[in-house]
């Protein structure tokens, strides 16, 4: 059986890999009697049942809630115009094109022909899915053999993380302090990579990429005949002093790469689940086999609103008014005012350079939990002192971490900040900290 | 690349007839009664909902929801399969939320099916089925609908398709997985009755199969039909997951919300399978199809409900195509249920020749010279059949008649093509 490697750029980015993983498996292997195929995963951690434990801890509406990955800002109005519009033409309720409505696949090429400043066909170059997430699995499940469970277990795997190391003695104050360690990276590529997964600007962490890196990635690839699949939803994410670079656009880069894309994160509209793949035919065409055999179509109202609301950014792609610089201008100041209250009471943050999640060192306070349950990683059981005593809630980041690399992470928590954060909030934080 | 770029489980997966009919219809302006899905609106109600769900205060509803399903969607759903299956659902643990009913059957078998597995398909099925099967790594294994001679003078009924039990029973094996079972089916419009559903129960419960109940057009059955729940049978609430479709139950195939049914222990590999490819579906949508729902549970068996007047209205276009079709000259067979309606065109054989030893079965020439000559697009029953069997019933076009304006349009066509073939 012939076995590919994938390689993944971010241990952080653990819990997804594994999940594309399952992704990548297709059902071969010893059954159980009902479930078929080999999921290599401990379900608990599938099922996210921690996750979900927190969600309901943090429902409390005492408590103010920046653990889970979602606006509570408000999207755009002309998006949401653009969606009651779209729903009140009888058409547009019916099933459209299958890889992608032709107005929004449209729109996505010439805004990207003008990022990329390369020709993109819509109906050849662009796959639209559910989401990036289902860009994600789309892509996997086209490009991707499956593999053994054995050499999963072993170090043979076919996901492997990279780690970065951290500049300045291991205390990182900015995400730009994780570098990509090129000869670590260089090591882990050999003639059976298929693939490796990118993403930039990162979740969590919030590194975005910077040139020399994406070179030295690319350089492996084209040397190694590997494929980039580059997560890049948090495209327009990126703050002052950083610009997002599209590892396609770099030579010999195009040919080799599928970059995801999401509404969710562009338009703050994470509920429509609208993302897209976009890549050069030869590529494309076998996610579409997928997409044809698995959901089929998009929902029609939220891509025809998807293509109108971008329409509107691509006319004033010019203006600072735009979207796509407006948004991360308002969130890098959310950045700020969280990163100085988290100084504030004491803790570390890794100002990211982008993206909307921070992680935060939580050891510079020594809380002593030792008495808490001796199994659970520190993030954890940090997390659940914080929001019964501080009425505060995050997402521990081992959660994100396969077994390898948990104790590493198990000092840092995340917290989103595309949230509402009035300054009333802000104060309530501020002020529970203060109150021992 | 020198090795292929594409993974293996993309092998004889790839044609897809959809892409190629809405192309063909596409580019000739046709009067399209291929594709199933409306072109009347959706109920005020539901329309209402979604403007509701999108303009309204709450603005959460443009952020994820729970990956399952909505809760307000999966609370309705297992409030309403419940009473009507007779049971007590947990809205948490025994419905979960898919994009359209496709992708709850590709999770399905994604979920239940391993190299080796065996899937009995029955013939004529909705096309996807068996490249789902194979991208599982499964094997399908098919067994058809015989149509039995109509009574004397009468036109053929989808209820004159029949399974052969014998012929049922031979093809289950120690390997068979699951079968899939489609009532109402696409593309006959076959209600399964009482008995046919018992014997594929008995079957299922004596090889400890799984049944996997496609029933998405579960409202819409004609001639006072009862369409029964396979899954309300003895031994099978056990071993069936009941597929269910929005877009076919309210008119809106273009929001794509679905939705499975069944037993936790089957359901929670689902959810596995679903967390793992799109994980949340769209918002909005299902919010305000809870909220249909909810009319729809209110106003249940009542004169106003929905689910009571589609039906009404989709028998009487039903009864109209069928009267255009005799006129032209084709037979068409009534269908029980579905929007769909399956035309038998040997007698155009005359018009539009067969050509021996073609690769292409005939209905597929037909059909597209249909579009071509006629403007009038419908698509071929050899598609709804496996490569092996795509000659066997091979006379045969599939209408959609969930139309209004369209249906207007193709009875001009078929009304002008009868005169053309009266004339001398």
């Amino acid at each position: 059986m012939c076995l590919h490697e994938i390689t993944t750029v971010s241990q952080s980015h653990c819990f997804k890999v594994e999940t594309l993983n399952v992704m990548a498996t297709q059902v071969f292997g010893p059954s159980q009697s009902v479930v078929a195929g080999v999921w290599f995963l401990n379900p608990s951690r599938i099922n996210n049942t921690k996750q979900v434990e927190f969600t309901k801890v943090a429902a409390d509406p005492s408590i103010v809630n920046l653990g889970q990955g979602l606006p509570d800002i408000c999207p755009p109005s002309y998006v949401k115009e653009e969606l009651a519009k779209a729903a009140a033409v009888d058409r547009l309720n019916q099933y459209t094109r299958g890889f992608g409505h032709p107005s929004l696949v449209k729109a996505l090429s010439q805004v990207y022909e003008r990022v990329c400043g390369r020709k993109i066909d819509p109906l050849t170059d662009i796959l639209v899915t559910v989401g990036g997430y289902g860009s994600l699995f789309s892509t996997i499940q086209a490009l991707i053999e499956e593999g053994d469970e054995q050499l999963l277990h072993s170090n043979n795997a076919c996901f492997v993380f990279i780690y970065f190391s951290k500049k300045n003695g291991g205390n990182p104050a900015s995400s730009a302090d994780w570098v990509l360690d090129p000869a670590e990276l260089a090591s882990k590529f050999n003639s059976k990579t298929k693939a490796i997964i990118l993403n930039t600007p990162h979740n969590p962490i919030g590194k975005v990429f910077t040139r020399e890196e994406l070179q030295v990635i690319a350089d492996l690839c084209i040397k190694h005949d590997t494929l980039c699949i580059s997560d890049e939803v948090y495209e327009w994410l990126v703050y002052k002093g950083n610009k997002h670079i599209k590892i396609a656009t770099l030579p010999g880069m195009w040919e080799r790469t599928i970059t995801i894309g999401s509404a969710g994160k562009t338009y703050s509209v994470t509920g429509w689940k609208l993302g897209w793949s976009i890549g050069p035919q030869n590529l494309i065409k076998h996610l579409q086999v997928v997409h044809q055999n698995t959901l089929y179509t998009c929902p029609t109202p939220l891509q025809e609103a998807l293509a109108q609301a971008l329409w509107v950014d691509y006319k004033r792609m010019d203006d600072p008014d735009c979207y796509f610089y407006s948004l991360p201008r308002e969130l890098e100041s959310k950045r700020d005012r969280m990163a100085q209250l988290l100084q504030e009471v004491g803790l570390r943050p890794v100002v990211p350079e982008g993206g909307y999640f921070m992680i935060v060192d939580v050891s510079t306070l020594n809380v002593d939990l030792s008495d808490v349950d001796e199994n659970q990683p520190y993030d954890y059981k940090f997390v659940r002192w914080m929001i019964s005593s501080k009425k505060l809630s995050a997402i521990p980041l081992s959660a994100f971490c396969g077994p390898e690399t948990k104790r590493q992470f198990e000092k840092y928590i995340r917290f989103c900040f595309i949230k509402g954060l009035e300054t009333r909030n802000m104060d309530d934080i501020a002020n529970n900290w203060v109150v021992r | 690349m020198s090795r292929p770029v594409q993974a293996r489980r993309l092998e004889g997966v790839d044609k897809n007839i959809w892409v190629e009919f809405v192309k063909l219809a596409a580019t000739y302006s046709t009067v399209n009664l291929g594709q199933g899905f409306p072109d009347f609106p959706p109920p005020e109600f539901l329309k209402e909902a979604f403007s509701r769900a999108v303009s309204g205060e709450k603005h959460m509803l443009h952020q994820y929801t729970r990956a399952f399903g909505h809760p307000p969607l999966v609370k309705i759903l297992a409030q309403l399969f419940g009473k009507l299956l007779g049971r007590d659902l947990d809205p948490m643990t025994n419905v979960m939320v898919t994009v359209g009913a496709y992708q709850a059957l590709f999770c399905c078998f994604q979920a239940f099916i391993d190299e080796g597995d065996e899937v009995i398909i029955i013939e004529p099925f909705f096309d996807c089925y068996e490249p789902m099967v194979k991208m599982a790594g499964g094997t399908p294994v098919y067994v058809p609908l015989r149509p039995k001679a109509p009574k004397e003078g009468k036109l053929m009924s989808s209820a004159d398709w029949q399974l052969d039990p014998a012929e049922l029973a031979s093809k289950f094996s120690e390997q068979t997985k699951a079968i899939v079972l489609n009532s109402p089916n696409n593309p006959l419009g076959k209600v399964f009755s009482r008995g046919e559903l018992e014997l594929i129960a008995d079957l299922c419960v004596k090889h400890d199969a799984l049944c996997i109940s496609d029933e998405v057009y579960e409202w819409l059955v004609y001639d006072g039909k009862e369409h029964i729940r396979i899954a309300s049978l003895p031994g099978m609430w056990d071993r069936t997951v009941i597929i269910g479709s929005a877009g076919k139950t309210f008119n809106v195939t273009g929001w794509k919300v679905g939705w499975t049914v069944g037993p936790n222990r089957l359901l929670q590999h689902l959810r596995t399978m679903h967390q793992n490819s799109v994980y949340h579906c769209a918002t909005a949508a299902q919010d305000a199809v809870a909220q249909g729902f909810q009319r729809e549970f209110e106003h249940y068996g009542k004169p106003d409900s929905y689910f009571v007047q589609l039906p009404r209205e989709l028998q009487q276009k039903r009864d109209q195509l069928v009267q255009s079709l005799v006129a032209v000259g084709m037979k068409p067979i009534i269908p029980e249920g579905t929007y769909f309606l399956v035309a038998d065109i040997s007698e155009f054989k005359s018009e539009v020749p067969d050509v021996p030893n073609s690769d292409e079965p005939y209905d597929s020439r037909f059909a597209k010279w249909m579009v071509k000559n006629k403007g009038l697009a419908a698509i071929p029953l050899s598609a709804f059949y496996c490569g092996a069997h795509k000659n066997n019933y091979n006379s045969f076009i599939r209408f959609c008649f969930a139309k209004d304006a369209t249906l207007k349009a193709a009875d001009d066509i078929l009304q002008k093509w009868k005169l053309e073939k009266a004339a001398p």
